[in-house]
């Protein structure tokens, strides 16, 4: 089988940070850990373990930062070397109930996967993102698929899932539109975990995959009195109104759009610049998760407010003198599991395909590449926003044997990757 | 010799360019043969003596009214409202009119025993003046003898305290204004009427007003009614401050009107040829204009901003009239017009225009795009009496650079304007609807109006509901050498050129339009015919 397959060694790691620090996110690929290989087929892990042939696989934020040398190092113990990446994947299931039919995965590799019993705490609530025995049972240490040597990943021709971590894609989704139900799943989490009450006011940071798909999960699930999006691309602002925010603004007009929401006063400079604000919002959903995304977050939160961090961090610097002064609650929201809805407990990928299919998120997809072209697909992820693009998949069908969906071809660009940046 | 009256010059093989402003800048620009060019009158000469003049007419009232002195008695509450800083432009060197004509009235109330006056800065929803600014306009003397014990104020249009509820007109518009100029014995009001739009029944009516009030007749309806804003006799905004006028008139308040003319002498001998006739120009006038683009053009930005906020204008008073509002603004109007006035043939296809570095509200600052559109289709197109000088479906071309570039002192609540609500929306009506409450009622903006130097939260709306009447004419709005995000974001066409923008301008007017160039400054009237 191909495979994309990131091994653990430090000169390569190291140049691609350097590489990536310099020119740009996704130009360090080329230097790094990163290589396409042939591979035999992943061994069968353990009963209730099926292999999938994955259609599509994105390439995620966290997966542009594993390659550019910048994830942190608090991952060390929690994946194995070598890996191969992706874990927002859709693809042909063999073997176990769902033999033959198309399934996406949900990559948690939790206590079930694991064959541990009795489950942590966690799991046995159903919140496998906070799975305590990532790093213990029959499989070597992994978050999730993708980062564990035991399964594979979707960047590949083939992969080892527990059946426990399928879920069969509706008959009436294209792969584009299954694709794009794990980082939906994501962004449910992330708006429920927002507890969100009716009428708030609620500012989303960045709107790459992740800020589209919670501003359309905010939208759908969640009752916000007025959402806005902070966006950096022309394209992206399009698509964060369309996806449901009330108000759309760039990056550094956020303060402004926060003050005015409110209608808070502001501290100002002596040319009358907004410094700081006394108020603010109730909500930031930071779907960015660097340390100027957390220090705007608690910019425009008000007294009280709270900022749930969604978007990958790594070490950051920020100031949290706000955060003591002004009592905000600071917490992350990662992965999925079950969620507590009005009429019961919830898969959240269950929900997610709700979303996908109201929210029409399989158009989200740009473009798709085949895996040899990988050096090109990850520049182009890396560039997404400013090329007009979201999400960027590996294709790994033949060319027009999908079931259909937006576009066609691999390594084809959709058009909105020709949107022009606008001021 | 006397002062030659405003003409229209038809632009053939041997007229030489002709002077188009551009911000803090202007250049020669050579039109297509056949344009037409509107020069205004040459600046009408200075009263002899104006002090003099400004007694005679507090002595000799119009109208109804009695003569100044005999409206006074010790004991009395005398309360003199003056225009603010937004008038003239550029402001006139000293001593301002107001000085002159404050400093004639305080002589009188002196010497009838007055004791109990208070100065009062007719702001409505503009940006307090700082205390250099009023010095100027008040002069040493008046400043020093009022300001340091409370006695000048701005009027704040957000103070409840100092506003009275006067009622409501029989057009349902309530009438709330300064309360101290209302409880007063007698009101005096001092203007300066730069413009047509200026004075009559609209001084006291939107200048020491609220908002409750104002919005009555600063609204989409009134300006998409005003043809134009400039002939108060076909303006909806004048209607509703007449309206308003004669119902405070009604409610008790006296009020003593004084209401002021001046030349076009615009700018300093140094920069004389900005108002002259091209093909007048003399060697001086030559020399001045290429020291001065070149000097301009290798300076930075905030430099010459400041340098030419620097600059004073030679304005001369021509008139002064004083006593009953509507007599006083008639007789006003005759002057005002004797200076302004020009007669237009026909309309045109295109309308061009170079906006200058100054307007109402930003002297001493920026003009920010919002104040780019107010003055190109706010002020200047609306410079006509009878019909627009475009026709409708016509072109606007405007030089300006248009900077996405604001004061946040004095503009905030236009950057949140500019970025937030432009970005979602144009249309007057819905802005109208859906943003003006809330920026009107916005605390922090409320705050700086009243504390800092803030023009008032919903003072970009007013501005751009301004431009109602010209957007709802014309076919289409291009702008020379702007920002061309700013330009998108107004709604209008960026040009790198004139000879750009005429070309796109026959996408709308077809080929070989008839192309007008209004040349202000100095200021002018068509009346188009």
């Amino acid at each position: 089988m191909k495979a994309l397959k990131f091994e653990r060694n430090v000169p390569r790691f190291a140049a691609a940070r350097v590489a990536s620090a310099i020119v740009g996110s996704g130009k360090g690929v080329r230097v790094g850990p990163l290589e396409l290989v042939e591979l035999d087929p992943i061994e069968i892990p353990g009963p209730s373990w099926v292999r999938l042939r994955p259609r599509l696989a994105g390439i995620c934020g966290s997966d542009l930062a594993t390659l550019d040398g910048r994830s942190s190092r608090y991952f060390e113990h929690i994946v194995s070397f070598p890996f191969i990446p992706g874990h927002e994947v859709v693809g042909d299931v063999e073997g176990g109930a769902l033999d033959g039919r198309r399934a996406v995965i949900e990559p948690v590799l939790g206590c079930e996967a694991r064959a541990i019993e009795p489950p942590c705490p966690a799991c046995a609530v159903g919140r496998k993102g906070s799975c305590e025995r990532i790093a213990f049972g029959h499989l070597r240490p992994g978050l999730q698929t993708g980062y564990c040597r035991d399964t594979g990943g979707g960047w590949s021709t083939g992969l080892v899932a527990h059946e426990s971590q399928l879920h069969a894609v509706p008959d009436d989704f294209s792969d584009e539109a299954a694709v794009m139900v794990e980082p939906a799943a994501c962004a449910i989490h992330a708006a429920l975990a927002s507890e969100i009450a009716g009428g708030e006011r609620v500012i989303v940071l960045g709107a790459g995959t992740l800020g589209l798909c919670v501003i359309a999960a905010l939208r759908a699930l969640c009752l916000p009195g007025a959402l806005v999006a902070v966006a950096k691309h022309a394209s992206q602002r399009k698509l964060a109104r369309d996806l449901g925010a009330d108000q759309v603004v760039k990056p550094g007009e956020h303060k402004r759009a926060a003050r005015r929401l409110s209608g808070s006063l502001a501290l100002e400079s002596d040319g009358g610049d907004i410094e700081r604000l006394t108020g603010g919002v109730d909500l930031v959903v930071d779907c960015v998760g660097s340390s100027d995304s957390l220090q705007q977050s608690l910019e425009v939160v008000h007294p009280g407010g709270r900022i749930v961090l969604v978007g990958m961090p790594g070490v950051v610097k920020v100031d949290l003198a706000p955060l003591w002064q002004r009592e905000i609650e600071l917490r992350g929201a990662y992965a999925y599991g079950s969620e507590d809805r009005p009429d019961g407990p919830r898969s959240t990928f269950q929900l997610a395909m709700d979303l996908v299919r109201d929210a029409r998120l399989e158009r989200l997809v740009s473009a798709r590449y085949p895996l040899e072209r990988y050096e090109e697909a990850v520049a182009h992820a890396a560039a997404a926003g400013r090329r007009g693009a979201v999400k960027i998949v590996f294709d790994m069908r033949k060319a027009g044997s999908g079931p259909g969906g937006p576009g066609s071809g691999a390594g084809r660009p959709n058009a909105a990757d020709t949107t022009k940046e606008a001021k | 010799m006397s002062p030659r009256p405003g003409f229209v010059l038809e632009v053939d093989r041997s007229t030489p360019a002709t002077l188009i402003w551009h911000g803090e800048g202007f250049r020669l620009e050579r039109l297509p043969v056949g344009s037409r060019i509107i020069y205004g009158p040459e600046p009408l000469p200075p009263l002899a003596d104006p002090d003099q003049a400004i007694r005679d007419a507090l002595d000799n009232p119009l109208g109804d009214s009695q003569p100044l002195r005999t409206l006074l008695f010790p004991g009395m509450r005398l309360t003199i409202a003056f225009d603010d800083i937004s008038l003239p432009l550029p402001p006139m060197r000293a001593p301002d009119v107001r000085q002159r004509v404050i400093e004639a009235v305080l002589d009188l109330a002196a010497d009838a025993g007055v004791d109990d006056v208070v100065l009062i800065a007719a702001l409505a929803l503009h940006r307090r003046m700082t205390d250099p600014e009023l010095r100027h306009a008040l002069g040493d003397r008046v400043f020093e003898a009022f300001a340091p014990h409370g006695l000048l104020m701005q009027h704040d249009a957000e103070d409840p305290s100092n506003l009275v509820d006067l009622g409501v007109t029989d057009h349902g518009e309530d009438v709330e204004i300064n309360r101290r100029a209302a409880e007063s014995d007698l009101l005096i009001y001092v203007n300066i009427n730069l413009s047509a739009m200026d004075g009559g029944h609209k001084s006291v009516a939107t200048g020491l007003a609220s908002y409750k009030s104002i919005k009555h007749h600063h609204n989409v309806r009134t300006m998409l009614n005003s043809r134009s804003f400039m002939d108060r006799h076909h303006s909806e905004l004048h209607s509703s401050n007449w309206r308003m006028g004669r119902f405070i008139a009604e409610s008790g308040v006296k009020l003593f009107q004084i209401e002021t003319t001046l030349n076009t002498d615009t700018f300093p001998k140094e920069l004389a040829f900005l108002q002259k006739r091209e093909w007048e120009w003399s060697l001086k006038d030559r020399a001045s204009f290429l020291a001065t683009s070149t000097v301009l053009g290798r300076t930075p930005g905030g430099l010459s901003r400041k340098i030419f906020h620097s600059v004073y204008a030679p304005h001369d008073l021509t008139s002064v009239q004083a006593g009953a509002v509507e007599p006083v603004h008639e007789a006003t109007l005759v002057n005002l017009y004797r200076q302004q006035l020009v007669e237009v043939s026909g309309q045109t296809d295109v309308l061009t225009m170079g906006l200058p570095y100054i307007g109402p509200y930003n002297v001493n600052s920026t003009m920010n795009p919002i104040l780019v559109a107010c003055l190109g289709l706010g002020y200047f197109f609306n410079l006509y009496k009878g019909k627009p000088l475009v026709r409708e479906g016509g072109v606007v071309i405007i030089s300006h650079p248009t900077p996405w570039e604001f004061n946040p002192v004095h503009h905030p609540s236009y950057i949140d304007f500019f970025e937030q609500v432009l970005a979602e929306t144009r249309d007057m009506f819905e802005i109208e609807a859906k943003f003006e409450e809330s920026f009107a009622t916005d605390p922090w903006y409320v705050h700086l109006y009243r504390t800092s130097y803030a023009y008032h939260g919903v003072h970009p709306m007013y501005m751009w509901y301004w431009c109602s009447h010209a957007l709802a004419h014309l076919g289409r709005v291009i702008i020379v050498g702007g920002d061309r995000a700013a330009v998108r974001r107004l709604g209008f066409s960026p040009a790198s050129t004139f000879e750009d923008a005429l070309e796109l301008a026959e996408d709308v007017v077809g080929r070989d339009p008839t192309i007008t160039h209004l040349r202000v400054p100095p200021l002018l009237m068509a009346e188009v015919t």
